[in-house]
């Protein structure tokens, strides 16, 4: 860094040095730049490219307890581990797969039920009326919370001897013949989708919210003057203009809860039910857990991989649409 | 412009061959001990108490005196049990970890496989007063057999049935249950009286393999074969899982909530009188301080199917206890030897295995007057007679995982109202045995 600033002084006195000096001060003004960049990069790099590489390596080697301690002298494993994971018709591979429905099934739902209730909010909270900051602010402290804290508090609200939801469901409103599990069995999967939709919904609402700030006022009235509806204006202003914003509050929400570790792990511990197990528990607990840290590196590859081509896709068919309007 | 990207291709490949060397580095270097820091020492103890705060009362003076000694600090560090096994794999992984630290017995023989403990051998075990001060029966799980040793015993516990003496009184039981039939006759006499009657944390995988394990014994099988291929689907471990489902699924002892259970929440039902009976290792420290008096509760032997507790099919308890262990890599490889001498020394073991309840595993201390009382001494004789070690396995660890995990959905299947059968039982056990790694 200090040549650069000992360089820079002699360019203070431009018009006079500028012949000589042109092609060295060129390349000046343009490396600058990318000098200023340089630490950056390298710490993009060490910090998340290197553990990357590390996990791909990793997938391709035996690595069990008997050779963490220096993965050097581990194995390659060439691709077994990776057949060990997509062999669906053995038990590891049979497990993988189940664990990838059932996650896909409560992000599509998880997702969908965010964004409904998110920009629902959001549009109801749009026109000024008393007490509106109260309630935004309200609306955004499940999102503000510390997640542990936040899904220990519904774990025992979750409890089936004395949890607050038995007692409304079963005791107060007599919903149910007997209190239900929820922490394990099948009913875990709605209790999932509930702590998760509650801790996302906030942010679509936040997120739409600041979209709509966006929606010239003049718009909705002059629909209003040509004789549109609500409804109307909510389908052919409100969410027309909001649909960048959507396309990535859709894409960012459906990462964060395909991969979401901490909700489920919170709830049901290291061993999650049947119903309810993410994949990012199952990964963790086929290498933590059973100290297959090889294995576990190749599922998450895998993992990668595919939210990498749902990512691709969904860029590439929600770009292509957007084209033609921009032009 | 080339020179540019030729400058940022360069910078690329330079960051990352010094992240790579540096990967390098922490892996590979730190192969055996040294006395590089000869003044201190790091300690990772495992949550003996009924919380941290409680642990570091009762060590802290303890090291206070360790350092008055022998001038060495030591940094303690009460680990929670949900992280240990987490935080050691990663410091055996980075080899950045503790000097001295406390293990789960039934972990020595995975952890032994990682190669990351210093091995208790003949001139290490003479470093602090040789090998046969220890009991034999607390030995037995600190490693596989035939090896060294992966860490020596520090803490001895056994299982044993804690019963409320009011609700016993009132239902009109007169001694504790000796067998299963007989606890369970005695439950329909307790449930008689609107209590619950034996309590289960069917949601912990841990207290579902060390009571899977006993039943295992008492049905004459084992999950592992002589040479330590896993066996989880022969006939007397199917019965014994069914057995102990059954408690909840067939005999209604176990109250349907205690399926979601993993949190101790058994425990603190016993402590406020809701549950009659528990099994529980060594738990005599954590009711106190939950507030039941020691003599509102008895504390038998665990039942057996008949007859009285000794060895073979009468077992009733596993061996559990936590372990001593010294990570191989420490660069103060005398401390730490001097630590294992002080912590393991007769004194030292009384003090701290009264204040948690436990008994010592040092021959010497254990005799003393202090581990005489009755609770201790049925602790005493389980683990003298008729306690039997975890399979020392290096799998033991995803044993637990899969067997652990199959019983925990057998209880939910059980509370949920499913029916529990032993073809539904063989087929979760298979399902855990696939699991298991292919050795």
């Amino acid at each position: 860094m200090t040549t650069t600033i000992e360089r820079g002084r002699p360019g203070t006195r431009p018009v006079k040095a500028a012949p000589a000096n042109r092609r060295p001060g060129r390349i000046r003004r343009i490396g600058l730049p990318y000098l200023l960049l340089l630490p950056a990069l390298v710490l993009e790099l060490l910090v998340h490219l290197v553990p990357m590489v590390i996990g791909i390596v990793m997938s391709f080697k035996v690595l069990t307890q008997f050779y963490i301690r220096d993965w050097g002298s581990a194995p390659w494993a060439g691709l077994d581990n990776y057949s060990l994971s997509v062999d669906f018709n053995a038990p590891v591979g049979e497990a993988l797969l189940h664990s990838f429905f059932v996650t896909v099934a409560f992000t599509l739902l998880s997702v969908a039920l965010c964004w409904l209730i998110g920009t629902a909010a959001a549009i109801f909270m749009q026109d000024t009326f008393r007490g509106r900051g109260l309630l935004r602010a309200l609306f955004l402290v499940p999102y503000a919370l510390p997640v542990y804290a936040a899904v220990i508090t519904w774990v025992f609200m979750f409890q089936h001897d004395n949890g607050l939801v038995n007692h409304v469901l079963h005791d107060q409103l007599g919903l149910t013949d007997k209190p239900s599990f929820w922490l394990i069995g099948d009913n875990s999967f709605y209790a999932l989708l509930t702590v998760s939709v509650w801790k996302g919904w906030p942010f679509a609402f936040l997120i739409v919210m600041a979209g709509l700030q966006n929606i010239p006022r003049e718009l909705y009235e002059a629909a209003a003057l040509d004789g549109a509806g609500i409804w109307q204006q909510i389908r052919r202003i409100t969410l027309p203009s909001l649909s960048p914003v959507n396309q990535v509050l859709v894409l960012v929400l459906f990462l964060w809860t395909f991969n979401d570790f901490n909700t489920p792990y919170v709830l049901f511990g290291r061993a999650a039910p049947e119903a309810a197990d993410l994949i990012s528990v199952h990964i963790y607990q086929a290498s933590f857990v059973t100290w297959n840290f090889g294995a576990g590196s190749a599922m998450s590859v895998l993992l990668l991989l595919f939210l990498l081509a749902v990512t691709g896709v969904y860029l590439a068919v929600t770009s292509r649409g957007r084209r033609p309007a921009d032009a | 412009m080339r020179t540019i990207r030729a400058a940022a291709a360069g910078a690329v490949v330079m960051s990352l061959a010094l992240a790579a060397t540096a990967c390098g580095g922490g892996s590979s270097t730190d192969g055996e001990g040294s006395n590089d820091a000869p003044k201190t020492l790091t300690y990772w103890a495992s949550n003996q108490g009924a919380s941290i705060e409680i642990d570091k009362k009762v060590l802290q003076p303890e090291l206070d005196k360790f350092e008055k000694e022998t001038g060495i600090e030591v940094k303690l560090e009460v680990v929670p049990w949900s992280d240990l096994l987490n935080r050691i794999l990663t410091a055996t992984t980075s080899g950045q970890g503790p000097d001295v630290l406390n293990i789960g017995n039934t972990w020595s023989a995975s952890l032994q496989a990682t190669g990351a403990l210093l091995p208790w051998n003949e001139a290490n075990f003479a470093k602090i007063g040789g090998r046969d001060r220890f009991v034999e029966s607390a030995l037995g799980s600190t490693g596989a057999e035939g090896q060294d040793p992966a860490a020596v015993p520090l803490y001895s516990m056994a299982y044993a049935l804690y019963y409320n003496k009011e609700i016993f009184a009132d239902a009109g039981i007169a001694k504790p249950p000796a067998t299963w039939a007989e606890l369970v006759a005695d439950g329909k006499k307790i449930q008689a009286k609107g209590k619950q009657v034996i309590g289960a944390e069917g949601a912990n995988l841990s207290e579902n393999i060390h009571h899977v394990f006993t039943f295992a014994k008492q049905h004459g099988a084992d999950f592992f074969t002589k040479d330590g291929k896993p066996d989880f689907t022969s006939d007397g471990v199917v019965a014994a899982v069914k057995q102990y489902v059954d408690l909840m699924a067939k005999d209604k002892a176990i109250p349907v909530g205690n399926a979601e259970y993993a949190q101790n929440q058994s425990v603190s039902d016993f402590a406020k009188g809701k549950t009659a009976m528990l099994l529980w290792q060594s738990a005599s420290a954590n009711l106190k301080s939950q507030g039941m008096s020691d003599d509102a509760y008895g504390i038998a032997p665990v039942p057996v199917q008949s007859g009285t507790p000794g060895a073979g099919e009468q077992v009733n308890s596993m061996v559990a206890g936590i372990n001593l262990a010294v990570f191989k890599n420490t660069d103060n490889v005398d401390g730490a030897t001097k630590f294992v001498k002080f912590m393991t020394s007769d004194a030292e073991q009384k003090i701290l295995n009264t204040a948690y309840s436990s008994i010592p595993p040092v021959a010497a201390a254990q005799s003393d007057a202090a581990f005489n009382t009755p609770a201790t001494v049925v602790l005493k004789d389980t683990l003298a007679k008729s306690a039997a070690a975890l399979p020392q396995v290096a799998d033991e660890s995803q044993f637990e995982t899969a067997v652990g995990t199959a019983v925990k959905e057998l209880f939910a299947e059980a509370a949920a109202g499913r029916p529990v059968t032993t073809e539904s039982v063989k087929a979760r056990l298979e399902k855990a045995q696939q699991q298991m790694p292919a050795a």
